[in-house]
């Protein structure tokens, strides 16, 4: 999330979903809110009875669309180009929220005359470097005084201030230009552009709401941007019924990000040590991310409570808390840069567990064949699925698979206890209803005794390197003696821990305002500090929804359990409301703090007329009207200076697989993308007759994972994979509604039933001044070939790998196929299984270019920007 | 206490809870794994073992810029009619009305005639097919041993029977809201005293007219052709036959009296005929 992370300080959701009731406009974008949030949605429904205008744009009419007042057909991937036209509109019309945008982004910021923008060289900024493919970002800094400190303008008259700046930016992206490009009439656009203004200001506010429809882009980072700048522009970030909601897909994705999943992030955000920057030693690695002002001067509390977290007694100042026994990195070891390194012999083992990368990875024919390279495989799940079955698939030969196979069954979430953190940020406990089934155990008993188990096995070890094994603390024994005859670790233990607690006497601390530096605190994730604030208490548990809506004690939301983040921008830079309507935190004079309905996200006795210390450290730096405290500067990011690898403002690209020449740059796509020339990864090529539809990809209402494909209730209801065409195309490819189709990339195939319905429509677009009608296909990534009781062939079987460059994240939402009444031939051998030639191969798996010196350990920009640069949380 | 459903189709997004809560709260059996093309729906109608069903409505209508388009869509259920065509033609006594005031069949006195299911005016009774342990409709792989049992022996209770919503009867006795209702997660299924629901209609009906929308009750007054009222009735923002619901619903014994009159005449007429001929034998 590095692009709310480096717009506004921290890579969540910036509101919560009870909260969108309180809307007045509601734009649903790069997400179909009601099938893939379902629940979330009564609150989209909610805001609609109470008067809100939902709006919604997608290249599918969906059952989201059903429910808008207004619904845009746009061309797959170029929401940068429909919403560039906003900020253009609002812009050009005047119609942004001055005060706001004045006082709490960095509009006034002069920008370095060194800097290039897209307008200068059609389509890429300063610093590019073709060969390597990756950008030089020194160049996009902003102008400093003799002091060091950042000039600005706040008479908006300088050329290179950065509203300015945008304004020239955005200049070319006309209504004329959005129809041209997205597809969508200048009646519609202009429509949606004044409805978006005129909720928005004093008195109004307009949330947005986004998922993996935005995400899962080669600009995908870019494309959340977007949205990042024109809510601040309007003012909307901050304020009840206004911000940016991520939707997260599964019930604690959110979680997985926070304590920490990713190979690039230690728990609470703090970046992965990296032996391609100067991170070797302790200091090191807090020069390189301890920010000098704002919240991020506390990094080194963080990271050396968390040091003592992992490694406990042996973790001391002298030994620099045993920073060295964190691996670094040497690339990006991300999931599908590991797949080739996989499939190239480097990498040799392998655990996939509750995520079935056969059948849901890009290019999944690959994983598979990937999947046949390793000495061993571990699959811990609660059903049979594609990626365990590799070695049985269509066209596989198991006589010929070396691959050692363990399938361990897992515990399902009614089986174990624990928390999730959801869409919201918030914590919520759940128990155990029934006891796990025959053998199934929970992924922390897993966990637990494959840490037991080494340290035992490395206990009498003398070699150094071994001593992170036997140094890691691990004392998560249950107190219940018959749960610990079993095995099982006691969660809440692990959740403790994450909390916090002080080292003499094991007291838990009550917020990470109490975590020190000097080895006295431990700290297993500082941003879920205060959860469990004492050994009696876990707020998670809280269930209490009285009160005002904000229900405070429900759950606990992080940080601190805030609710909406940079609330202190719901009040003006007095302190006061910006209207009653929207009252939410405000200045209380008389007793000298924030006060209001939600746990303010400021310091609380700051007055609003505290002067900012230009030479101040930390906090003091900021002003008690600069809302984003995460920030260097205490402000809304509308230029992103530094923390971003393709770009500090948004520019429209071709996907990587498109249908048509970039209307706006002679740049077809984003010129940082991840691209990996291998025989057994082609690509269709940017603009190919031998692939002439838009294919976009979704998941449905009626599945989630693996597990709901084995529940008949739910099978009946989508019995098989499906392609949604639009009647045009179906009459002209001779395809029949509930006939088969088979779908084609260079990458694969796949058949499908068809879905033919006037919910798709083609659409009209330019490319290279010529006019075209756009066929575009969707199919739900629900379905995987061999297990369930609903299958059907995996659309990942027809993507290539190409990833964004900030994330890595696949672009799966938009590219190009061709399609044709019938089934598909039977699966043989291809190049897709076969190994591909040594010039081709990276032993790590990286992408062409520089990709492995500039693009591993993106944690590293989830914090680091430059003076006044983005971070995460 | 009289008890029913208001479905406000305007709050339905189609996400289809409703079928899978009552499924498993009844444990009923699904369907089939078939593909109908019929836009999102798959189970096609209501049945013996399918007691919610979401219809989806899809409207195309071509404009200057492309399509409009509209997606109705609609949770259908038992009407628990006033006057209830299966209740009248069960030879069995099987179908009852129950203190909640809704229709209740009786599996234990149920005989499997199915004259209910060509009485139903709406079309929901149907005959539960005859349970087979071995088919895959039933969520018996995910269950452990000692419960494949259980749920087996549940399950042959149904069959050969005539099955449809029981208002969660069960639930009701309970406290429970039905199953449906607490599952929707919009409130587009609503559950209460029928009269309150009723006025709570009527009031959105005017909410919806002040906005702008074509909004219509179905059965919240006489449904007509000696229905009566419906416990079960819905807000519509098209005609009904949209919804695949009968515009003019007809009670099949209100055609009673025309009938016998019309065999009256035919065998007066017969009778006169027969006279007419054998008169000069």
């Amino acid at each position: 999330m590095p692009s709310l992370g480096t717009s506004f300080g921290r890579g969540g959701a910036t509101v919560w979903l009870p909260d969108i009731a309180n809307a007045d406009c509601i734009l649903i974008e790069g997400s179909n809110f009601a099938e893939a949030h379902p629940v979330g949605f009564r609150f989209v429904m909610e805001a609609k009875e109470r008067g809100a205008t939902i709006i919604h744009v997608d290249p599918r009419f969906t059952r989201t669309s059903a429910m808008a007042d207004i619904y845009a057909p746009i061309r797959s991937g170029t929401d940068i180009a429909f919403l560039g036209g906003i900020i253009n509109y609002v812009l050009t019309n005047e119609r942004y929220f001055k005060e706001y945008v004045y006082a709490y982004t960095n509009a006034s910021n002069i920008v370095s005359e060194k800097f290039q923008d897209t307008e200068d060289l059609d389509g890429v900024f300063s610093g590019y470097d073709k060969e390597g493919r990756v950008y030089d970002t020194s160049t996009w800094a902003y102008e400093k005084d003799e002091r060091g400190h950042v000039k600005r303008d706040p008479s908006f008259q300088h050329p290179r201030c950065v509203l300015n700046l945008l304004r020239r930016h955005y200049s070319r992206y006309t209504a004329e230009m959005v129809e041209r490009v997205c597809g969508i009439p200048p009646a519609t656009f202009t429509k949606i552009a004044d409805l978006l203004a005129s909720n928005s200001g004093r008195e109004k506010t307009t949330a947005f709401a986004y998922a993996l429809g935005w995400t899962q882009h080669t600009d995908g980072v870019q494309m959340i941007r977007t949205a990042a700048v024109l809510q601040l522009l309007l003012g909307n970030i901050g304020r009840p019924g206004g911000g940016i909601m991520a939707l997260r897909g599964h019930a604690d994705i959110q979680g997985a990000t926070d304590i920490a999943t990713l190979y690039d992030l230690l728990p609470g955000y703090l970046p992965t040590p990296s032996a391609l920057r100067d991170e070797q030693t302790l200091a090191a690695w807090l020069k390189t991310n301890t920010k000098p002002t704002g919240w991020w001067a506390n990094t080194p509390k963080y990271m050396v409570s968390l040091l003592k977290a992992f490694y406990g007694e042996h973790a001391k100042a002298e030994n620099d808390y045993c920073f060295d026994y964190l691996p670094q990195l040497i690339g990006d070891h991300s999931m599908l840069p590991l797949v080739f390194a996989m499939k190239d012999g480097t990498v040799k083992g392998y655990f996939a567990i509750g995520q079935n990368p056969g059948a849901s990875n890009q290019n999944a024919g690959l994983t598979r064949a990937a999947m046949e390279q390793l000495e061993w495989f571990v699959n811990i799940d609660s059903y049979d699925n594609e990626t365990v079955s590799f070695w049985r698939r269509e066209g596989a030969d198991p006589s010929k698979i070396g691959t050692e196979v363990f399938f361990l069954p897992a515990a399902t979430v009614l089986e174990k206890e624990g928390t999730m953190t959801q869409t919201s940020r918030m914590l919520q406990w759940h128990d155990r209803a029934i006891k796990p089934l025959g053998d199934s155990k929970s992924d922390a008993w897993y966990f637990t005794w494959f840490a037991k188990r080494l340290k035992e096995l490395y206990a009498d070890s003398t070699d150094p390197k071994d001593r992170p094994i036997q140094h890691m603390t691990w004392d998560y024994d249950h107190d219940d003696p018959s749960e610990r005859a079993k095995g099982e670790p006691s969660v809440l233990k692990v959740l403790q821990e994450i909390n916090g607690y002080r080292v003499a006497d094991g007291e838990q601390v009550a917020s990470f305002t109490e975590l020190k530096d000097d080895g006295s605190t431990a700290c297993g994730g500082w941003i879920y500090s205060g959860v469990c604030p004492d050994k009696q208490n876990n707020r998670a548990r809280n269930r209490d929804g009285s009160g005002p809506y904000t229900a405070l004690n429900w759950g606990f939301a992080w940080p601190a359990n805030r609710r909406t983040l940079y609330n202190r921008a719901s009040a003006d830079p007095d302190g006061k409301p910006w209207s009653e309507r929207k009252k939410y935190v405000w200045w209380d004079e008389s007793q000298g703090k924030w006060t209001g309905i939600d746990v303010p996200d400021f310091i609380a006795t700051k007055a609003p007329n505290t002067p900012a210390d230009p030479d101040g450290k930390g906090m003091d730096a900021h002003s008690g009207a600069d809302p984003f405290i995460m920030m260097m500067d205490g402000r809304g990011q509308l230029f992103v200076a530094s923390g971003l690898k393709d770009g500090p403002l948004p520019a429209h690209y071709e996907p990587v697989q498109s249908v048509v020449r970039n209307e706006l740059y002679g740049q077809q796509s984003n010129p940082a993308y991840g691209e990996y020339r291998r025989d057994d990864n082609p690509y269709n090529g940017e603009v190919s007759d031998d692939y002439p539809y838009v294919l976009t990809t979704y998941r449905i209402t009626e599945y989630s994972g693996i597990m709901t494909k084995y529940v008949p209730w739910l099978a009946e209801l989508q019995p098989a994979a499906f392609a949604e065409i639009d009647p045009e195309l179906a009459v002209e490819k001779g395809i029949k509604n509930g006939g088969w189709v088979t779908i084609s990339t260079a990458t694969g195939d796949m058949e499908a039933r068809a879905l033919v319905s006037g919910r798709m429509q083609p659409l009209r677009v330019t490319s290279k001044g010529q006019r075209k009608r756009v066929h575009q296909i969707g199919v739900p990534y629900n379905f995987g070939e061999m297990t369930g009781l609903a299958r059907g062939d995996s659309v990942g079987n027809l993507i290539p790998i190409a990833l964004d460059p900030n994330v890595s994240i696949h672009e799966s939402k938009t590219l190009t196929c061709n399609i044709r009444a019938g089934r598909r031939p039977p699966r043989h051998r291809d190049r897709i299984d076969a190994p591909v030639p040594a010039q081709e191969r990276d032993p790590l798996g990286q992408p062409i270019g520089d990709w492995a010196k500039a693009h591993h350990g993106h944690g590293y920009q989830h914090m680091q920007g430059d003076e006044h640069g983005g971070s995460e949380v | 206490m009289a008890t029913g459903f208001f479905t406000d189709t305007t709050l339905c997004i189609g996400c289809k809870a409703c079928e899978v809560a009552c499924k498993q709260w009844n444990e009923l059996p699904s369907d089939g794994f078939a593909f109908s093309g019929n836009s999102y729906d798959n189970t096609v109608e209501l049945s013996g073992t399918t007691w919610r069903h979401v219809a989806f409505v899809e409207q195309t209508m071509p404009t200057e810029d492309g399509v409009a388009n509209r997606w109705l869509m609609s949770s259908d259920v038992c009407k628990h009619c006033t006057n209830a065509g299966c209740m009248e033609a069960c030879p069995t006594g099987a179908i009852i009305r129950n203190e909640y005031d809704s229709v209740f069949i009786q599996p234990d006195v149920c005989n499997g005639c199915g004259y209910c299911v060509v009485s139903c005016p709406f079309g929901v009774v149907d005959l539960i097919e005859r349970f087979d342990p071995e088919g895959t409709h039933y969520n018996l792989a995910s269950l452990s041993e000692e419960r494949v049992e259980e749920q087996k022996t549940a399950l042959q209770g149904h069959g050969g029977v005539a099955g449809k919503c029981t208002l969660c009867y069960d639930r009701q006795k309970l406290g429970f809201v039905p199953a449906c209702a607490k599952a929707c997660p919009t409130e587009s299924i609503q559950f209460g005293n029928i009269d309150e629901l009723r006025e709570r209609a009527r009031a959105r009906v005017e909410t919806l007219t002040k906005r702008g929308i074509h909004a219509e009750l179905y059965g919240a007054d006489d449904a007509g052709g000696g229905v009566g009222p419906l416990n079960a009735f819905f807000l519509l923002t098209d005609r009904p036959e949209a919804y695949n619901l009968p515009a003019e619903p007809v009670l099949p014994s209100t055609r009673q009296p025309a009938g016998y009159t019309a065999a009256a005449v035919t065998a007066l007429g017969l009778a006169i005929a027969g006279w007419m001929i054998f008169r000069n034998a």
